[in-house]
């Protein structure tokens, strides 16, 4: 029994006359069972009271033949009644209900077609989205720049970005300030740099001068992440080699015809590359930070603050689907949901290296790794906080930042906290934690001795 | 004579197209050496790598996935996956909109400054600069200014296909025989009137050799544009293609493309030729 399907409809497919026996007819039957229907949905009210009410039918009859026994021999409403007596239906469909109707139930969410928007794109075909009462169109697009401009042109309602970019749009960085929220992280880990085939012996970074390498964009944890593993072997990523802002796709054509030497990016790509013989899988974005956040699911704040309800609908779907990505005996269910034309579109087996973890390195072996990719929705602020470090590090802010007003500005980890709290997961009480970057620390206390601790780093 | 003559180069044309599919046929077999490896892995890795597969598709493959395509050319798999069909018809939809605005907007307009030596000398800086600007160039800021993707689309067929048709028209209104003017004039014919059945039939072949040359233009652009944007269309469809690196089907939308291009100029072309007249 579905959770939207009436619970006191002992059969779904009424018969000549009435199926309780209570009623003359099967159209007097329908009446009196009507006030209990949840089709056609009559208001919100009564659809929560629906959801609410089969909850605890489900609870006291867990087989569902003893349950349509149970109303056939009584009838609905002598169902409704005789539950009511012992339990407050009508409380519970308010409590129930206060997290209130979506003002908006037809939404726009895009995405780029990386494994990285896992649940996001999943939540579509999974019913995440129609389970929390939206009825979202996920929509792919084209580029970084591309879902920024539509997200603020409001064609999207929220949208996929990289972690960086929220901040990088509330504080006007390649674009007009517009402040923008984080609800939700995507993906932990789940990057990797991916080397071509030539420099299968040159494996130690300190040889990789004059290099070219590609990043999908700039304001990404991947041009972070590149540029830090790089300045911690002594290379300085803006005059030793060259860094690209490549669009993920052309990333393995460009590999192939030797336009570059290597990449840093989302994993289905570094798959991709390994899969047409083109390059090998140089190091795991694990191993430079293990749990780094990459992509986040990013509204602006016009809409939080038109359409909470929808938002908070939302958030919860995106949470849900990710704690059913985090667990690995789903992943493989995901990758075939997700591989279709019509979501990411790539071969089923890439994507299910990508999820499981078990993999071809490009070099003859297979690797396990089940946390390659994981999925852990709790914003940190304190991963705002080291964007922001990273930003001031490479030049793309100028001055100075307030470390912390930013990042609670934009990473909503009070509201989500709640929201988890409500949804019965247990999210963790603080919104700060240290971390460990290549086996330096990082407080998020302290941000500016951060910075300064790097020695090389552009000159402001 | 000539129909001998066409019958030739109907045989050249087939020649030729075979032995393209021949060599393009030959040049994607697969010979590239296969290392090593062993079954687990190979499990895990693509045609190319374990059999030595040519990155390239050969013609058959092409062939194999356009059947497939036409046979369900309307399928709809939701938003992000529609059949080729649809795609084009968006695109078409894209181009017919946005080439119809220029129309409304450059031949009025073209056959004002034509009338006009003032206002011809005086627009012409303008038009000279705007008129060699990539249509693409305007996309951001039609993104940015419209705030709406598909509209913003319309705008660039729009601004790429205004410039031939208006230069010509100009061009060709301008150039309308001074001794068919003069008789008019005798015969004391009105403004209007000399401009409706004088200088539009004279002006009619350059004009519409003007739209003829926007059309293939617009119908470049789209493709571009779409890629752009995404969402629907034949170029979201080879962007889409690109990003699962399926040259296949990206040749089979590069081959769409062309018949379409080919349509639009055909059609075109007999309206061209209606309008023709012998000096």
């Amino acid at each position: 029994m579905s959770t939207f399907d009436n619970p006191f409809d002992p059969d779904r497919n009424l018969r000549a006359g009435c199926v309780c026996g209570e009623h003359r007819s099967a159209a007097e039957h329908e009446q009196a069972a009507s006030a209990l229907r949840c089709e056609p949905v009559e208001s919100e009210e009564k659809r929560y009271e629906g959801v609410v009410a089969s909850a605890v039918m489900r609870a006291m009859f867990p087989q569902d033949a003893a349950r349509r026994a149970f109303l056939r021999s009584v009838g609905a409403s002598t169902a409704l009644a005789a539950l009511s007596q012992f339990f407050p239906i009508k409380t519970a469909t308010e409590v129930f209900a206060e997290t209130g109707a979506p003002e908006k139930k037809d939404l726009k969410v895009g995405f780029i077609p990386i494994t990285c928007a896992t649940p996001i794109i999943m939540a579509a075909p999974l019913g995440f989205y129609a389970k929390h009462g939206l009825n979202v169109e996920v929509v792919k697009t084209a580029g970084w720049a591309v879902i920024r401009d539509k997200t603020i042109n409001k064609e999207y309602d929220a949208a996929h970005m990289l972690a960086p970019m929220p901040i990088a749009i509330s504080l006007g960085l390649g674009a007009n300030a517009i402040p923008f929220s984080v609800p939700a992280i995507e993906n932990i880990n789940g990057q990797g740099i991916v080397l071509a085939m030539k420099h299968k012996d040159k494996r130690d970074p300190k040889d990789w001068k004059g290099l070219k390498f590609a990043i999908p964009f700039d304001y990404s944890m991947h041009n972070y992440l590149l540029r830090y593993y790089l300045a911690e072997h002594g290379i300085d990523p803006d005059t030793d080699v060259q860094l690209r802002s490549v669009p993920p796709p052309e990333m393995v054509a460009n590999l192939r015809a030797d336009n570059i030497d290597g990449f840093l990016a989302p994993d289905n790509i570094c798959q991709r590359a390994i899969y047409d013989g083109v390059g090998f899988m140089h190091l795991l974005s694990k191993e430079i930070w293990d749990g780094h956040p990459c992509c986040s699911f990013a509204a602006s704040r016009e809409f939080i603050t038109t359409a909470p309800n929808s938002f908070a609908a939302l958030t919860r779907a995106i949470v849900d689907a990710t704690a059913y990505a985090s667990k690995a005996e789903n992943r493989k269910q995901i990758a075939e949901a997700i591989a279709p034309a019509n979501y990411i579109n790539a071969p089923v087996t890439v994507l299910e290296q990508v999820l499981t973890g078990t993999y071809a390195d490009g070099l003859g072996g297979v690797k396990t790794d089940a946390k390659r990719v994981d999925f852990d929705p709790f914003p940190w602020q304190s991963f705002a906080v080291w964007m922001l470090t990273q930003m001031k590090r490479w030049g793309q802010i100028k001055g100075d930042v307030d470390y912390k007003a930013v990042a609670e500005q934009v990473y909503l980890a009070t509201d989500t906290r709640k929201l988890m709290t409500e949804m019965g997961l247990s999210p963790p009480a603080s919104s700060y934690k240290s971390f460990a970057v290549m086996g330096k620390n990082f407080d998020p206390a302290k941000p500016e001795d951060y910075v300064a601790s790097f020695k090389i780093r552009k000159a402001s | 004579m000539t129909s001998s003559l066409r019958l030739r180069a109907g045989l050249v044309s087939i020649a030729l197209l075979a032995a393209f599919l021949g060599i393009w046929h030959l040049a994607t077999r697969s010979t590239a050496p296969v290392a090593a490896m062993s079954p687990e892995y190979a499990k895990l890795m693509g045609l190319t790598a374990t059999q030595g597969k040519s990155a390239m598709p050969g013609p058959l493959d092409v062939g194999a996935k356009l059947w497939e395509h036409l046979k369900r050319p309307f399928y709809d798999n939701g938003p992000n996956d529609k059949g080729l069909g649809i795609q084009l018809g968006y695109s078409i939809a894209r181009v017919g909109l946005g080439y119809l605005l220029a129309v409304l907007v450059a031949i009025p307009l073209g056959f004002l400054i034509g009338m006009s030596p003032l206002l011809s000398k005086a627009l012409d800086p303008f038009i000279q600069v705007l008129k060699p600007i990539s249509p693409l160039a305007w996309m951001p800021l039609a993104l940015y200014t419209i705030k709406d993707s598909s509209i913003s689309a319309i705008f660039v067929i729009f601004i790429c296909s205004i410039w031939p048709m208006l230069l010509n028209t100009v061009f060709g209104v301008a150039s309308v025989r001074k001794e068919w003017i003069n008789v008019a004039r005798t015969l004391e014919v009105g403004t209007l009137r000399r401009a409706f059945t004088v200088i539009l039939p004279a002006a009619a072949p350059t004009i519409l050799t003007g739209m003829r040359i926007s059309i293939g233009i617009a119908w470049l652009v789209i493709v571009a544009a779409e890629m752009l944007v995404g969402g629907t269309g034949i170029g979201y469809f080879v962007w889409n293609e690109w990003n699962n690196l399926s040259i296949t089907n990206v040749i089979i939308a590069i081959l769409l493309i062309g018949i379409v291009g080919m349509l639009l100029d055909q059609i075109l072309a007999r309206f061209t030729r209606m309008v023709t007249f012998p000096e």
